[in-house]
């Protein structure tokens, strides 16, 4: 028992590297099945250095961040029902809204790891919580994953294990959105039933059958469709509508009805 | 003694920041990026001691992965390079004498020195990173091009500070 004492006195390098190797893995391990990714506990320090050098550096982006709201505010007024040709036939008011968009600002992104993240500025305090949407005028752009007091971190559609459910906008079958960690402006959009036909430039949307998303929401177009004769599914490459390295402005996304369908969810679950 | 301390404590803060806030955001090409803050690591002096050298390196890859909410891969792969350190300066043969005082840099032991001790190093930890990144084998040879283009950035920062900061020609 003493040798054994002496022996890892004299490689105590060694043992030591072995057991801060066994600690950070634990971390990786940890961090790769839940996703728990540590904000809570360091959120305050984090956030606030992250922001204070984003007060800065974001006026350097200010030209790029005011033409995509001015373009956004556009299609807005021309969506204003003022704007269409007052027939009573044609109009129609939603009684009761589904969905409530807060403005964020991003404080923090990146794109070249294989799981990215966003940091945005708000969270909690404003009403954000687990699993909402977070898009830009152009496109989806992630789900928040993790909330604290004043800031939310968001996994991006640029995350390895991040799977959105998609639909082909003109034939309204469903996919799945991956991504495979290479390129940016690139995703996959597998499962795609082998009937199904594809040409470049077609649109992939969100398809609305998670709480996170609306229906309709523009992902991206199709650069290439991989179709092989003998499979069920294919896959295609996908451009995504959003530059994911200039994001500036977002929204997220407040489903109001979520509880209500999460509920009926659980009913159905029961009668089984 | 004090003032070594002070300058590494100083270094290892600015190289966080850095790392953080600017080198963060570049993005060559999509996906080469480069970790300078491993020039924390590779500017200890000699004579720190084995715990110091593993514990200070662990310090500063935990402080990368919670910036990233990337928790244990930079961690795991300072702490790699920290153990690897000692063994690569027993192997590289020194056309200068080591003298105590001395710094592993250019200006005191020379290019060639300075040069394969920071690219062996630079791409063990590298590999360990973006491998624990992807955590599976399946893309080896696109995770091994990001290995060595990152590698490449990093060590032309490294070098390029070296010659910033060392002054070598005044020796």
């Amino acid at each position: 028992m003493r040798n054994l004492f002496t022996y890892i006195l004299k490689q105590y390098f060694f043992f030591l590297f072995l057991l801060l190797e066994i600690v950070s893995f634990s971390f990786v391990l940890q961090n790769n099945y839940q996703q728990a990714t540590f904000l809570n506990s360091t959120g305050k320090v984090v956030g606030t250095v992250l922001s204070t050098f984003n007060n800065i550096s974001g006026y350097f982006s200010l030209k790029k961040a005011n033409e995509s709201l001015i373009r956004e505010n556009a299609r807005l007024r021309n969506k204003m029902a003022d704007k269409f040709l007052l027939t009573d036939t044609l109009v129609y008011y939603n009684v009761d809204s589904m969905f409530r968009y807060i403005g964020a600002k991003v404080i923090s992104n990146t794109i070249s790891h294989q799981k990215n993240y966003l940091v945005l500025n708000k969270g909690s305090l404003h009403g954000i919580k687990k699993d909402m949407g977070v898009i830009t005028s152009n496109g989806i752009v992630g789900t928040v994953v993790d909330v604290s007091r004043s800031f939310s971190r968001v996994m991006s559609v640029l995350h390895v294990n991040n799977k959105i459910n998609a639909r082909i906008k003109k034939n309204n079958h469903l996919g799945t959105l991956e991504w495979k960690g290479n390129n940016y402006r690139y995703g996959y959009l597998t499962d795609i039933p082998m009937h199904v036909d594809l040409d470049p430039g077609d649109t992939i949307v969100t398809s609305g059958n998670s709480y996170i998303f609306p229906v309709g929401l523009m992902i991206g177009t199709v650069e290439e469709y991989y179709k092989q004769p003998n499979e069920k599914f294919n896959n295609a490459l996908i451009s995504y509508s959003v530059d994911y390295n200039n994001v500036y402005f977002v929204y997220i996304i407040v489903n109001l009805k979520k509880s209500e369908l999460l509920n009926l969810e659980r009913t159905q679950l029961n009668d089984r | 003694m004090t003032g070594r301390v002070i300058i590494n404590i100083f270094r290892f803060c600015i190289l966080v920041f850095l790392q953080v806030l600017i080198l963060d955001n570049i993005n060559f090409r999509g996906f080469v990026n480069p970790y300078l803050y491993v020039y924390f690591i590779l500017l200890l002096p000699f004579e720190v001691s084995g715990w110091l050298l593993l514990f200070s390196s662990f310090a500063i890859g935990f402080c990368i992965d919670i910036f990233n909410g990337t928790l244990g891969m930079h961690t795991a792969s300072s702490v790699l390079l920290a153990f690897f350190r000692p063994i690569v300066i027993n192997s590289i043969a020194s056309r200068k004498e080591f003298e105590p005082g001395m710094r592993p840099s250019i200006s005191d032991l020379g290019f060639q020195w300075f040069f394969s001790y920071a690219i062996i190093l630079i791409f063990i930890h590298h590999l360990a990173l973006f491998y624990i990144e992807v955590f599976r084998f399946s893309d080896f040879f696109v995770t091994m091009s990001r290995v060595i283009f990152s590698t490449i950035f990093t060590l032309l920062l490294v070098i390029l500070s070296q010659y910033i900061f060392f002054n070598p020609s005044k020796k």
